[in-house]
C-alpha cells in the first residue's frame, strides 16, 4: 500500500499526536513509513504541517504537490493553503471552525473561514466538521485532533483498521484519559460514517 | 531494535553505535535534538555537555580526539562560524580518535540567518565532508564519518540539512551501546602543539592525503550512479537526491549521479560516471559546490561537457530545492514531462497570515514594553539580538532596530552610541545568548567607556531552540544540579557599575528603572528576569469585566498579546492561551481587566 496523507492546522492543535498514530498504525500494519514535521518558531501559532508517507515507494521525505490522498486539515484555512497537495479523486477532511490569525486582532481582516469551505467544495471530495460542535460532548476543544483521526479512519480512505490506530492511540495518551479519547475516537468513525451516508444519499 | 526516529535521532544513534566517548554542542536549528536524543539514551561513560558555544564545543571535543577517543559536536551551520577559529588549526594539527563535527545547513533559510554552505568550510579548511540524503543515510554514514577519520587521523565534517535532520523514518540500531575504549592523552608536543613550522609541514600532508581520500571516495558506497548509461546525467547531493528521484520515477534515459562526499571530490568516480554523457545538470542546494567541482574535473580532463545548474541560471542559486521546484528544471533540461500533476489553485481566495509572534504572556512583551514606555519622546536605538525576543520587531511592539549574529547587539549598541552622541544606546540579550557571545562585549563596553544600556532578557532557558539548560539554569546535560553563573555577578565582576534587577510583569517598577538608567551615563544594565511561559504553568488567567470595558482596544494596539481577541467586535481574552501574565490589566484605562484563578 501506498499512501500520502497531509495534516495541516495551526501550532497547538495537536496535528503532531495524530500524525504520530497514523505513521505508527502504518508501521504495526507493515508498512514502511517517512514522515515529516514542522519545528521551530513556526509552531508558535504559525501554520503547521505533518507530511506522512506510508509504503515504500515514497523518496522525497515532503509529498509533492497534487500526491497526498488525503488531507486532514484542522483548520479551513489551512486546508486551501495546503489543498496544492491533494491529488485529484483525493479526499479533504476539514473542520470548518477557524481559527483567526494572531494578528486579525491588530488588522480586522473579517477572515471567517467560510470563504474556505465554499472553495474546498469546488474543488475537492470534503468530508466537513465544525471542531465546536463536535467537541462539546467532550467539555474541550482538546480532543479534535482525536475525533478527526477518527473520521479520517471511518473514511476508509486512510487504507489503516480502527484497530491498529486505537492501539496506538492507547500508547499515546495517558491512562487516565484513555476512555474520553476512545469515545472522541469512535465519534468521529460515526462522523464519517454519517457523512458518507449523506453523499451516497445525494 | 528498529526505532523511528527523526533525522537528528539517527544521527544521534548512528554516534552512539560508533562508540562515541564524548558529545558537545549548541543548541540551534535544525541541530539541536541530535544532544537532546542522546540524553534520553543510557549512555554510562559518555560525557555529553551543552557548552558555552560552539567555539567551546569544538575545542572541549578536539581535546577528547586527542586523547584517543571518539567525539562529536553538533552545531547549526552559523555556529560554526564561531567555531571556525579552532575548526581551522585543528584541521592542521589533526586528531587521534574519530572528532566529528556535525553542522547542519539550513537552505531557504528556514530559521538562520545565512544560505551558506558548510562544504565551503570543507574545502576552505581542507578535511572531508559527508552528506546524507535521508535519516536512514545519516545512521549509517556517520559511523563511516567516525572510520574515515581516524583512518586519516582528521577531523571530518558531517552535514546534513533541515528536510534530512526534520525527517522521521526507521532505523534498525543495536539494543545497547558501549563507549569505545581508549588510551588517553599522551604528552607529544611535536605532535599537539601548533607552531609554524609544524603548520607548514601538516599543510603539505594534508594536501597529499586528500588526493588519497579523494580516490578512497571514489568507492564510498553513498557516491552512486543510477540508470543506464545515457548522453543526459542529472548530479545531485542531500535530499535534492530524492526530491530528483521522485521526479525521475517511471522515466528511463538519464543517469542519476549523487555525490554524499563534496570534499575531497571523488574524481575517478565522477569521471567513470559520465562516460558517455554529453550534457550534465547539477541539482544541489545552498552552493554550486559539487557544479564547479564538476568543472574543474572537464577542464582538467578536456571532456567535452555540457555543464548546467546554478551557475548557468538553471537551478536557483537561493532557497531550498523541492520535488516542484526539480520537476521544472528536470522537464527542460530533459525535454520530457516529469513529476506530479498539479492542480490550479489560482482563483484560491486570500489566505489568512500567521506570523511568529511572541507568545502570550511571554516576560519579553513586558521588557520590551516597559522600555517602550520609558523612552517615549526621546531618540533611542534598539539593538535585537538571536532568540525568541528577536520578535519583538513585530508591530505594534517594533522594537528591533538592528539584528546580526549572537551577541551582536551588545557591541553594536557600542559603536551606535559612539557614532551617535545624541541617542541613548540599548542592547537586548537573552540568557543563553548572554553566556554563549555577550560576555565579552560587555568587556569590551566597559574598557572602551561605552554609554549603552543592557538589558538582559532572562527567562531561565533557551527558548526558542527547545527550552535547552545553560549555564545560568543550574542543570547540566549530565543530568546534574550544578551552581548556577550569576549574571548579575558576572556583570559586577566585570566592573559594570549601575545593575538593576526588575520584574518585568511589575510594569510601574521596570519603567521606573529604565527611566534611571537612561539618566545616567556609562555602561548601565538592566536584568529583566521572569521564567519562559511556555515552561511554567500559569496559575491565574486574566479576564475583562465587560461593565467596565469601554472596548477602546488600547490593550490590543499597545502590546499585540495573541489572546487579546476581538470576538463580535468587542475585546475579548481567549482563556486557551492567557497565560495570566498581567501586562494587559496594567494598561487599561478604565481598570477592566483582572486577574481571575
Amino acid at each position: 500500500m501506498n499512501k500520502d496523507i497531509l495534516i495541516c492546522g495551526v501550532g497547538g492543535q495537536g496535528t503532531v499526536l495524530a500524525s504520530k498514530i497514523i505513521a505508527a498504525a502504518a508501521m504495526e500494519e507493515g508498512s514502511p513509513v517517512h514522515s515529516a514535521e514542522t519545528i521551530g518558531m513556526a509552531q508558535r501559532g504559525g501554520s503547521v504541517t505533518s507530511h506522512v508517507r506510508i509504503g515504500g515507494e515514497a523518496c522525497s521525505p515532503l509529498i509533492p504537490y497534487g500526491s497526498a490522498d488525503m488531507l486532514l486539515a484542522f483548520e479551513p484555512g489551512e486546508a486551501v493553503r495546503n489543498l496544492k497537495y491533494l491529488r485529484q479523486g483525493g479526499i479533504a477532511v476539514v473542520n470548518t471552525a477557524p481559527t483567526k490569525p494572531v494578528t486579525e486582532s491588530l488588522r480586522d481582516t473579517g477572515y471567517d473561514g467560510r470563504e474556505m469551505i465554499e472553495y474546498l467544495q469546488q474543488k475537492c471530495d470534503c468530508i466537513l466538521i465544525n471542531a465546536e460542535e463536535v467537541c462539546k460532548p467532550f467539555g474541550s476543544t482538546r480532543f479534535f485532533n482525536v475525533i478527526l483521526l477518527g473520521v479520517a479512519a471511518g473514511s476508509g480512505h486512510l487504507g489503516l483498521s480502527r484497530e491498529t490506530l486505537l492501539k496506538q492511540l492507547e500508547k499515546r495518551v495517558p491512562p487516565k484519559y484513555l476512555e474520553i479519547n476512545t469515545r472522541a475516537f469512535l465519534a468521529g468513525v460515526e462522523i464519517a460514517g454519517q457523512a458518507s451516508g449523506e453523499r451516497k444519499g445525494e | 531494535m528498529k526505532q523511528y526516529v527523526m533525522g537528528n535521532g539517527a544521527i544521534a544513534l548512528g554516534a552512539l553505535a560508533a562508540g562515541v566517548n564524548l558529545v558537545a554542542g549548541y543548541p540551534g536549528t535544525p541541530s539541536s535534538e541530535i544532544i537532546e536524543t542522546i540524553s534520553h539514551y543510557p549512555h554510562e561513560g559518555l560525557h555529553l555537555e551543552w557548552s558555552v558555544n560552539e567555539k567551546a564545543a569544538l575545542e572541549v571535543a578536539a581535546a577528547a580526539a586527542y586523547s584517543g577517543a571518539r567525539a562529536m559536536v553538533t552545531m547549526k551551520q552559523m555556529g560554526l562560524n564561531v567555531a571556525s577559529d579552532p575548526l581551522m588549526s585543528v584541521a592542521y594539527i589533526g586528531v587521534k580518535g574519530g572528532l566529528v563535527i556535525v553542522s547542519a545547513d539550513d537552505p531557504g533559510p528556514i530559521s538562520s540567518q545565512t544560505e551558506q554552505d558548510t562544504r565551503r568550510y570543507a574545502d576552505f579548511c581542507r578535511i572531508p565532508v559527508f552528506d546524507p540524503s535521508s535519516p536512514e543515510e545519516a545512521y549509517e554514514m556517520i559511523q563511516e564519518a567516525f572510520a574515515y577519520s581516524e583512518k586519516y587521523s582528521t577531523p571530518v565534517l558531517f552535514r546534513p540539512t533541515t528536510r534530512v535532520c526534520h525527517a522521521y523514518a526507521s532505523v534498525e540500531t543495536p539494543d545497547s551501546f558501549a563507549p569505545k575504549a581508549y588510551e588517553g592523552f599522551e604528552r607529544d608536543p611535536g605532535r599537539w602543539v601548533i607552531f609554524p613550522r609544524l603548520s607548514y609541514i601538516n599543510h603539505g600532508k594534508m594536501e597529499a592525503r586528500n588526493v588519497e581520500i579523494g580516490r578512497d571516495f571514489s568507492s564510498f558506497r553513498f557516491n552512486t550512479a543510477e540508470g543506464e548509461a545515457s548522453e543526459k546525467a542529472v548530479v545531485t547531493s542531500g535530499v535534492s537526491y530524492t526530491y530528483v528521484k521522485e521526479c525521475l520515477k517511471g522515466h528511463e534515459g538519464v543517469r542519476l549521479i549523487r555525490i554524499a562526499t563534496a570534499f575531497p571530490f571523488p574524481e575517478d568516480f565522477i569521471l567513470k560516471a559520465l562516460e558517455g554523457v554529453k550534457e550534465v545538470l547539477c541539482i544541489e542546494e545552498l552552493s554550486p559546490f559539487i557544479e564547479e567541482q564538476i568543472l574543474k574535473a572537464a577542464g582538467k580532463h578536456h571532456l567535452a561537457l555540457r555543464v548546467s545548474g546554478k551557475l548557468d541560471g538553471s537551478v536557483p542559486h537561493n532557497g531550498e530545492n523541492s520535488v516542484e521546484l526539480c520537476t521544472g528544471i528536470l522537464n527542460t533540461f530533459l525535454g520530457v514531462r516529469t513529476g506530479y500533476d498539479q492542480r490550479d489553485l489560482s482563483d484560491a481566495p486570500a489566505l489568512p497570515v500567521r506570523p511568529p509572534v511572541l507568545c502570550a504572556g511571554c516576560p519579553h512583551r513586558a521588557s520590551f514594553y516597559a522600555v517602550k514606555k520609558a523612552m517615549k519622546g526621546r531618540k533611542a536605538v534598539f539593538c535585537g539580538d538571536i532568540g525568541c525576543y528577536t520578535l519583538g520587531n513585530a508591530m505594534p511592539l517594533d522594537m528591533v532596530d538592528t539584528c546580526l549574529c549572537m551577541g551582536a547587539g551588545i557591541t553594536m549598541a557600542q559603536g551606535l552610541s559612539h557614532m551617535n552622541r545624541d541617542t541613548v544606546s540599548f542592547a537586548f540579550v537573552g540568557d543563553s545568548t548572554f553566556f554563549a557571545s555577550g560576555m565579552t562585549g560587555v568587556v569590551n563596553a566597559v574598557y572602551n567607556e561605552a554609554d549603552m544600556i543592557l538589558c538582559v532578557l532572562d527567562n531561565s532557558t533557551t527558548a526558542m531552540t527547545g527550552h535547552q539548560p545553560h549555564p545560568g539554569t543550574g542543570r547540566n546535560m549530565m543530568g546534574n544540579v550544578v551552581e548556577k553563573v550569576n549574571i548579575e555577578k558576572v556583570l559586577e565582576g566585570i566592573g559594570v557599575k549601575k545593575i538593576v534587577t526588575v520584574d518585568p510583569l511589575a510594569l510601574e517598577d521596570s519603567i521606573r528603572a529604565v527611566q534611571e538608567c537612561a539618566e545616567e551615563t556609562g555602561v548601565r544594565a538592566i536584568i529583566f528576569k521572569s521564567p519562559c511561559v511556555a515552561i511554567t504553568k500559569p496559575e491565574k488567567k486574566c479576564a475583562i469585566d465587560t461593565a467596565k470595558c469601554v472596548n477602546c482596544k488600547k490593550c490590543i494596539r499597545e502590546i499585540g498579546c495573541p489572546a487579546l481577541i476581538t470576538v463580535d467586535g468587542r475585546v475579548a481574552i481567549d482563556r486557551n492561551l492567557c497565560a495570566g501574565c498581567g501586562l494587559c490589566s496594567h494598561i487599561c484605562p478604565t481598570g477592566a481587566i483582572g486577574g481571575e484563578q
